[in-house]
């Protein structure tokens, strides 16, 4: 039946280029994919999409803010750019982003091949993607897209009692409960699937204490995920036993307490900032050392901080409640945790400064991006100790300051290490460097946007202006600051188009990367760029924390010194 | 510098591929745990902050019988694995059979409690606070069940049709960690709503 020349034929023939396929056999391929790489691409792509709508979301709020007695959008379509641009930034664009990194590189650092479960990574992800979807589709389900729809319109945290069936009447706050319920169940599973590949899925010689400091920091954020995304999850189906079976959890009427949302809420939702910022410091405890040709600073000092921080940010919600009035006893306690956990916080500062001192530092785009994180976390963590007074905080909670200051940590350290990340391991991604013209022209415009912008916006804080507020009055003394900060956008906005044409354009002229063009010792460099779908044709075997510096330097390897 | 192999020389660190489903399944259990500990605050924080009854000493009865099946479902479940290692198919599905049983005892109970409690005695989850507490956090635990109970149906199935085998042991043994988990909280939920809380 078959000639020996058909039979010689293998089945699938490697295409000669991708493009040259159908764009419906391309887009199969990649939902159908159970790959942590192409699925860590897929998360970082779609919270990138959500990172430019949250973008375009606060642009809108920044615009109805710059001048005094603005009626630019209504009161209704402010109130929901707030609750969805807080809402996406958070749960759609940071969490995808810092899951995808991780998705893409910790099995690649570890020498293994896929992730634990790499059906469930992909169940995870579309769950994820289905909250998302579930979230927006709000702005064109019920009364359609005139006026932004339905949006929820509770504010990020969704305080009881507004969010109860009688004042929040409609389906607004159902989109929000049930997008995050559904998404919470996705980072779950992702969670659960790191944690597991951390463990179990290492190569020979690949110790714990071996570990790259990347998945050090997602093995501990990974951890924080699993205990604290679920007491979001009961506080929701709490929520939604009280708006549709009429129970009376958050009914102060029937002795319900709307605090108790409060701390439920915030249980979750202050480990969730270190969810986000520790695989930020993943990616400063990555760039920093290859840029400074030096080894981290104390790696095990590293780690225990970051436990540490892991630890005790379990136990330091209440400080978002402090105005709230909480017996003096909870308001010490809560003022002393606060407090207590920039210690480890400073130890990480300290430890990539000491990474810096004496190196030869090169300052390439992720390398710039990286020292700005730094310096912006040392002033973000200042004005966090400043709110973490309780007598500081009831004259500033809930203004402008506050606002501020959490914005300090999400741009200034958060988005900054994502696109330090972005300039570094882009080219083991595609198999070429981003430009980095482009990406100092990103660099310096982002930078004077992110501080005209958040720099001055810690003034109306002082000066009494709230959040969430929608229009003032000229009187107040607010508009030349609100003008500075509407205009620190603009910039970020520029910079931000930079970096995405920089993506797409570096991924057809970009020059090739080869695996290894930093220089750089973590195990991911050792293999082609972009790694083939199985990662290492043999599983490698590593005998120190640098296995590139060992191969390197045979002559000097790291684990003579071990 | 050219293979991506460094040094392959004596590992230290064996593959543990053979942990992962153990290590996936705590950390499955640490997140439910987490769920169930939030539910059980809220019952505490509003034991005793109901406005109207019924209140829970009223109505309340221990569910002795049902917990002691549940219980021994743990116990079932055991030896059913055990059975696995020794290769007894027969008497593993013999064993898993009677953690069915047992489990369905359970749901039945809480069934019969729950139509007691809705048609005679009032208490529904809009009634009061406690009903609002007390619906859920058992009711949580009730789902957990059925969840534990259609995955045993679903092995058990299997097993009568001759699918499950020795070299399935491992999987059975991960299943079984969900089903103790199940049991353990029904500790934690029995103590809080018919004794601490009463």
């Amino acid at each position: 039946m078959l000639d020996a020349d058909s039979v010689s034929q293998p089945m699938f023939v490697p295409q000669a280029g991708a493009a040259s396929r159908p764009l419906f056999e391309r887009s199969h391929e990649w939902i159908i994919t159970v790959d942590h790489k192409k699925l860590g691409i897929m998360y970082v792509s779609y919270g990138v999409l959500f990172l430019v709508i949250g973008g375009i979301e606060a642009s809108i709020m920044r615009a109805q803010l710059a001048f005094a007695n603005n009626h630019l959008v209504s009161p209704q379509t402010f109130n929901r750019m707030f609750t969805m641009h807080g809402t996406t930034m958070i749960f759609f664009a940071a969490m995808p982003i810092v899951f995808g990194i991780a998705n893409y590189l910790v099995p690649l650092m570890i020498g293994a091949r896929d992730m634990a479960f790499p059906r469930l990574n992909a169940f995870s992800f579309w769950m994820s993607a289905l909250g998302g979807i579930i979230l927006y589709y709000s702005f064109i389900g019920g009364n359609g897209l005139y006026g932004a729809g339905t949006a929820p319109d509770v504010g990020w945290f969704a305080y009881a009692p507004l969010t109860a069936q009688a004042f929040s009447p409609g389906h607004s706050t159902d989109y929000w409960i049930i997008g995050l319920l559904v998404s919470g169940v996705g980072s779950i599973g992702t969670a659960l699937n790191i944690v597991t590949t951390i463990f179990c899925l290492r190569c020979p010689g690949m110790t714990m204490w071996r570990l790259p400091m990347l998945v050090w920091l997602n093995l501990i954020t990974t951890c924080l995920v699993l205990i604290i995304i679920s007491p979001l999850t009961s506080a929701q189906i709490m929520l939604l036993l009280d708006r549709y079976l009429g129970a009376h959890f958050f009914d102060t009427q029937a002795g319900g307490s709307a605090v108790i949302w409060m701390h439920f809420f915030w249980i979750f939702g202050h480990p969730e900032v270190y969810v986000l910022v520790l695989p930020a410091f993943a990616i400063l405890s990555e760039v920093i050392p290859v840029f400074s040709r030096k080894p981290i600073f104390g790696y095990n000092i590293m780690v225990l901080a970051t436990l540490a921080i892991g630890f005790i940010s379990l136990g330091v919600w209440a400080h978002h409640m402090f105005t709230v009035g909480m017996v003096s006893y909870a308001n010490a306690f809560f003022v002393a945790s606060t407090a207590a956990i920039a210690v480890p916080t400073g130890i990480k500062i300290f430890n990539w400064l000491g990474t810096m001192w004496g190196g030869k530092i090169i300052f390439s785009t992720a390398m710039l991006f990286s020292i700005a994180g730094v310096a912006q976390m040392l002033i973000a963590g200042l004005t966090g100790i400043m709110l973490a007074c309780a007598p500081f905080d009831w004259q500033l909670g809930n203004s402008y300051f506050v606002i501020a200051h959490f914005h300090y940590v999400i741009l200034g350290v958060i988005v900054f290490s994502i696109f330090s990340g972005s300039y570094y391991w882009y080219p083991k991604v595609t198999g070429r460097l981003m430009n980095e013209t482009l990406g100092k022209w990103h660099f310096w415009l982002f930078l004077i946007g992110f501080h005209l912008t958040f720099d001055v916006m810690h003034i109306p804080g002082i000066l009494g202006m709230p959040r969430r507020i929608y229009t003032y009055e000229a009187s107040r003394g607010w508009e030349g600051w609100n003008l500075a900060v509407s205009v620190g956008v603009v910039f970020q906005i520029v910079a931000v188009l930079c970096w995405v044409a920089n993506l797409v354009w570096s991924s057809y002229k970009g020059r090739e990367a080869g695996n290894d063009p930093w220089d750089a010792w973590t195990l991911e460099w050792s293999t082609t760029s972009p790694p083939p779908d199985y990662n290492y044709a043999i599983v490698p075997t590593v005998r120190s924390r640098r296995p590139l510096w060992d191969l390197k330097h045979p002559e000097d390897p790291d684990w003579k010194y071990e | 510098m050219a293979a991506p192999s460094i040094a392959l020389k004596s590992p230290e660190v064996p593959l543990s591929h053979e942990l992962k489903g153990h290590v996936g399944m705590l950390c499955l259990i640490a997140a439910e745990s987490a769920i169930f500990s939030i539910f059980v605050v809220a019952y505490l924080y509003y034991a005793g902050k109901s406005l109207t009854g019924p209140y829970p000493n009223e109505v309340l009865h221990t569910p002795i019988f049902n917990s002691i099946c549940l219980f021994s479902s743990s116990f079932t479940i055991v030896m059913a694995e055990r059975a696995m290692k020794r290769n007894q198919i027969r008497l593993f599905g013999t064993w898993w059979l009677f953690t069915i049983v047992l489990g369905v005892i359970f749901i039945l109970g809480t069934a019969r409690e729950w139509y007691g409690l809705i048609y005679q005695d009032g208490l529904t989850i809009r009634t009061n606070l406690f009903g609002t507490t007390f619906y859920s956090l058992v009711g949580l635990h009730a789902f957990h069940v059925i969840v534990g109970l259609t995955g045993l149906t679903i092995i058990m199935i299997f097993t009568v049709l001759g699918y499950v085998m020795h070299e399935h042991e491992y999987r059975i043994g991960v299943f079984a960690m969900y089903w103790h988990f199940v049991d353990a909280v029904w500790v934690v939920v029995l103590s809080v709503v018919y004794v601490i809380a009463k």
